[in-house]
């Protein structure tokens, strides 16, 4: 074990010997998968459970005249049905991340629906089917009004709003300047413009959102099970309701089907919670694909760049000055932070020295964005490699050429950005080199130019891309000035008990990250016991400290660093009662495996065993004024940062930046339009690997969804606002046959920020592979001069392409 | 509605129940049977995650009734296991192998893995994708799954020397 930066997943951080981290060791959570016995939410099953089912508006725009549930209510095994005006009488509008008072979310329409699918009513009866049933017997009457479907004609739109009383469809329109950017446009030798467009696309985790919620009115309790992934959820459950926050109780060792951050979930909770209270029996909404898909508000980003360049002959990026327009579709959530945080990365791992940044929300006649796996940063990461692309072509130089001219160099660390940002750590000249090394490149470029030289359509794709890890949510302050948070911590507690068995209690739900395999080790390797005797366990919210969730790609960084300082302080109190009963001072003790000895006279020891005892049992054996027990909190505050922006709105949002090389090889079927990934490369790097299948895992995963994104995956809708991809028929995820052979090394650049060295890891093949699969097909494409520069790239848009031109 | 009597066997266990015609398989084995180990991702036909072996051939739970099960023998993923509800082999391998992350997908990939090894101990790795083609996974990439296909393979293969 070497504690030096280089080869990982085996390298060590901090100059220590790892003895759990960085280990090959089982995933801990994957027991419960294989055998069947994860307890999902659908799992959950309460006595008397009612079952719900929602009633989606056909149309994208309408105002709703009347609904008339009395046949739907006279159907036996129905309890109720619930409209849009009822529940609006008894909640308050879902809080929204900007401050939009005229932009009134409720769980169910109210008067007016604004996008096909959004939910009108709700029936709860004995079963799911007699709920669908019921659906069927619900009449509406509606006045269809034009909808607002193109982002760009929303934003200039006066007449046509989504939210009448905002009064325009703009949600938020931001100016950003970092640096002299006319001066570098006007010293550079050249410049380019271009527009790029990420298509509406998102997650689509294989489980759909659930919810289960009971009132127990002998506590005034409302207990939730639910499938969620998100931050300050009760809270906003709470607020929603009316309640207090102390009378919700998330259970949050529900196991989570995918979520990769989509699973928000509240107006469904909100919901639930509502009709169990009423109906005083418990009440769950499973969503079936199609009402997810259509009416879940899960859809992610849908953005157009219009981005300037301004570059020397050499190929050195100056300036950017972007222009991002984002479609947040009805109702916006968080969605408009999906444009701040990539100013935590404006730059990308280039030295560029200025930019501008136009950032603009609006709202469409569309199911509403959320949060998609990097908050924003996958289509940033597009848009700034294709602007590297473009360069390239433009100067008729060569990508990797231009790319090592403006890579951040190892030796420039910690570098900071003009946005603000420092950027921890990184060897991207290596980590390039090592995906190259990996992907055969001199062989690779030959068989490229073989197949073209037989007539086909082939490309080698590069991206080399950040993921910025555990932030500090100081972005909001951007977008809105009165929101002065500046922590987004994350909290343990870590018990021993009296046998000396040692227990970690996290406060939030997991789906798939393996964060009980992560707390395990790093309490294993700082108490130097086998993680696998190590328990952990969710609290629920009533129970646990305080959690921000798994977002963000922070878990490793926060959690680790939580259990890293509670570890820390179970030892020290060990050390004191240890001194304190061997008459030593703490100086001359060492600590071994739970043991305390004398480093002078080894025979003076006292085992974990006495400890646990004295710490339980032997009052007058405890240092004076020590508490009985045997357990330690700890919240770890997000590193770097924690203030405020200046006044030219330079902030450290992000402390930990991984970095990424992708290379895929592609060929393109000029007949059909069709893409075929055939190889991939990726060398990646996130500090200390604290678990290599877990990393590799996430890294190749992210990967697949990445070329999802780029070839196939659209949320789309027709001109009238028709929603086109309810099913997994027409919304295409990436099978088996889609995904190539992948090829993937790991750099080991430690943080100095982290408790052992990491960063995050679970956003990273996501948020560079669909730049490097458009890099590869504008490779393919460039012979016969034309480019791309919309995703995904559907093979009818690249066969129009390449047999009409017109894409 | 009308109920129809079935009997069918479960994992080698015999269930005889009444149930709805309309009844789902899929909703049948994890409502009814308290089989929750298989899992609803669309319920129609593209996902995978409700795959089971119906006399010992690999299908979608969702797109079958309960009544059509009558007479017929059904393995999921809880019948994968060992008697003490241990990780069966396969099951171990997609354990060593992290072939798998947020599990929801994993009964349906190891019934689809279940049916290929039964009939094949050296698949290659087309013939792998062959068989989880009708399985999506969201969270791996696929690439994990077919190394724990793999490594169960293998071991299949030294346990039958
Ligand atoms: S649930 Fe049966 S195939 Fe998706
Ligand atoms: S492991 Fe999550 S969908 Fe496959």
């Amino acid at each position: 074990m070497t504690a030096a930066t280089g080869d990982a997943g085996n390298a060590g951080a901090m100059g220590r010997n790892l003895h759990y981290v960085a280990q090959k060791r089982r995933v801990r959570e994957d027991r419960r998968f294989v055998t069947g016995t994860g307890k999902f939410v659908q799992d959950v099953t309460l006595p008397d459970t009612r079952h719900a089912a929602v009633l989606p508006s056909p149309y994208p725009r309408a105002r709703i005249l009347s609904v008339d549930t009395a046949a739907a209510e006279a159907l036996d095994g129905v309890h109720m049905v619930l409209t849009g005006q009822q529940m609006a009488a008894d909640c308050n509008p879902i809080r929204l991340g900007l401050k939009l008072p005229e932009v009134k979310w409720y769980p169910l329409a109210v008067d007016m629906t604004r996008y096909a699918g959004e939910w009108v009513a709700i029936v709860v009866a004995d079963t799911a089917y007699i709920a669908e049933d019921a659906l069927a017997l619900i009449q509406v009457e509606y006045e269809p009004l034009a909808p607002v479907i193109d982002p760009e004609q929303a934003f200039a739109e006066t007449d046509l709003l989504v939210h009448p009383g905002h009064g325009s469809n703009v949600l938020y329109h931001g100016h950003f300047l970092w640096g002299d950017v006319d001066g570098d446009f006007a010293a550079a030798d050249d410049s380019l413009s271009f527009r790029a467009r990420w298509g509406r696309s998102s997650t689509v985790p294989i489980e759909t959102f659930g919810a289960l919620a009971r009132w127990d009115a002998g506590t005034e309790i409302l207990d939730i099970w639910a499938s969620i992934q998100m931050p300050n959820f009760v809270e906003l459950l709470a607020s929603t309701l009316g309640y207090p926050l102390n009378n919700i109780r998330l259970h949050q060792d529900v196991d989570v089907g995918g979520s990769y951050g989509v699973k928000r979930g509240i107006k469904q909770s909100v919901l639930v919670a509502y009709l169990a209270r009423k109906l005083r029996m418990p009440v769950r909404l499973i969503e079936d694909r199609l009402v997810n898909m259509a009416g879940g508000d899960a859809h992610g980003p849908d953005r157009i760049f219009d981005t300037d360049v301004a570059f020397t002959n050499d190929g050195i990026i100056k300036s950017l000055k972007i222009r991002a327009l984002d479609d947040a579709g009805a109702y916006p959530g968080r969605a408009p932070f999906q444009l701040a945080k990539p100013i935590s990365a404006i730059v990308g791992p280039y030295t560029i020295n200025s930019v501008k940044y136009e950032a603009i929300s609006v709202a469409t006649n569309k199911t509403g964005q959320v949060p998609v796996r990097g908050f924003g940063q996958a289509p940033t990461n597009y848009m700034i490699e294709m602007a590297v692309d473009a360069v390239a072509r433009h100067l008729d130089l060569d990508r990797l050429e231009v790319r090592r001219r403006n890579l951040i160099p190892s030796d420039a660390f910690p570098y900071r950005i003009p946005s603000g940002s420092d950027y921890d750590s990184g060897d991207y000249h290596t980590v390039l080199q090592k995906g190259l090394d990996l992907a055969r490149y001199d062989e690779l470029l030959q068989r490229r130019d073989k197949a073209r030289a037989e007539g086909r359509l082939a490309g080698i794709g590069i991206a080399t891309c950040l993921e910025p890890g555990g932030g500090n949510n100081i972005f909001e302050y951007l977008m809105d000035p009165t929101a002065e948070i500046t922590t987004f911590m994350e909290a343990c507690e870590v018990k021993v008990d009296p046998q000396g068995r040692i227990t970690g209690m996290m406060g939030t739900t997991t789906s798939g990250q393996g964060h009980e395999t992560l707390f395990a080790t790093i309490l294993g390797e700082e108490l130097e016991f086998d993680p696998d005797e190590i328990r952990i366990v969710h609290a629920d919210s009533l129970s646990a400290l305080p959690t921000r969730s798994p977002v963000a790609s922070r878990m490793a960084i926060m959690l680790g660093g939580a259990a890293t300082g509670a570890a820390g302080k179970i030892k020290d109190r060990a050390m004191a009662i240890a001194a304190f009963n061997l008459d030593r001072p703490a100086a001359d003790l060492e600590y071994s495996g739970g043991t305390i000895s004398d480093r002078n006279d080894p025979s003076r020891k006292l085992t974990w065993a006495e400890i646990c005892f004295i710490a339980y049992r032997a009052y007058h054996k405890l240092p004076p004024g020590m508490e009985p027990g045997f357990h330690a909190q700890f919240v770890f505050q997000v590193p770097g940062g924690g203030q405020l922006p200046d006044a030219r709105n330079r902030v450290q949002i992000y402390p930990c930046f991984s970095f990424q090389a992708h290379i895929p090889y592609v060929e393109i079927d000029p007949g059909t339009g069709k893409v075929s990934v055939l190889d991939y490369a990726i060398a990646h790097d996130c500090g200390t690997v604290i678990n290599p299948d877990i990393v590799r895992g996430m890294v190749i995963g992210g990967l697949a969804h990445g070329i999802g994104a780029a070839l196939y995956e659209k949320f789309a809708y027709d001109g009238e606002g028709q929603f086109l991809s309810a099913s997994f028929a027409d919304y295409l995820m990436p099978s088996v046959h889609e995904i190539p052979d992948v090829k993937d090394v790991e750099h080991c650049t430690p943080s100095p920020l982290t408790s052992h060295g990491q960063k995050g890891s679970g956003e990273g093949g996501y948020l560079g592979a669909p730049a490097a699969i458009a890099s590869a097909v504008n490779d393919a494409l460039h012979p016969l001069g034309l480019t791309i520069l919309e995703l995904p790239m559907r093979m009818h848009k690249i066969e129009a392409l390449i047999n009409d031109g017109s894409g | 509605m009308s109920q129809r009597e079935i009997n069918l066997s479960i994992n080698g266990k015999t269930y005889a129940a009444a149930v709805e015609p309309r009844l789902s398989l899929l909703d049948f084995l994890r409502d009814h049977a308290g089989l929750t180990g298989t899992h609803v991702g669309c319920e129609h036909g593209v996902c995978g995650a409700c795959s089971i072996l119906f006399d010992g051939v690999p299908i979608r739970s969702c797109l079958m009734l309960a009544v059509q099960a009558d007479g017929h023998a059904i393995t999921t993923v809880e019948g994968l296991c060992n008697e003490d509800g241990a990780p069966g082999p396969l099951q171990d391998a997609f354990q060593e192998a992290h072939g798998l992350q947020c599990g929801y997908c994993t009964p349906g990939m190891l019934i689809s893995a279940q049916a290929l090894l039964a009939g094949n101990s050296d698949p290659s790795i087309a013939e792998i994708k062959d068989a989880i083609g009708g399985n999506l996974c969201r969270c791996t990439g696929y690439v994990q799954i077919i190394e724990a296909i793999q490594l169960a393979a293998s071991r299949l293969r030294e346990a039958g020397q």
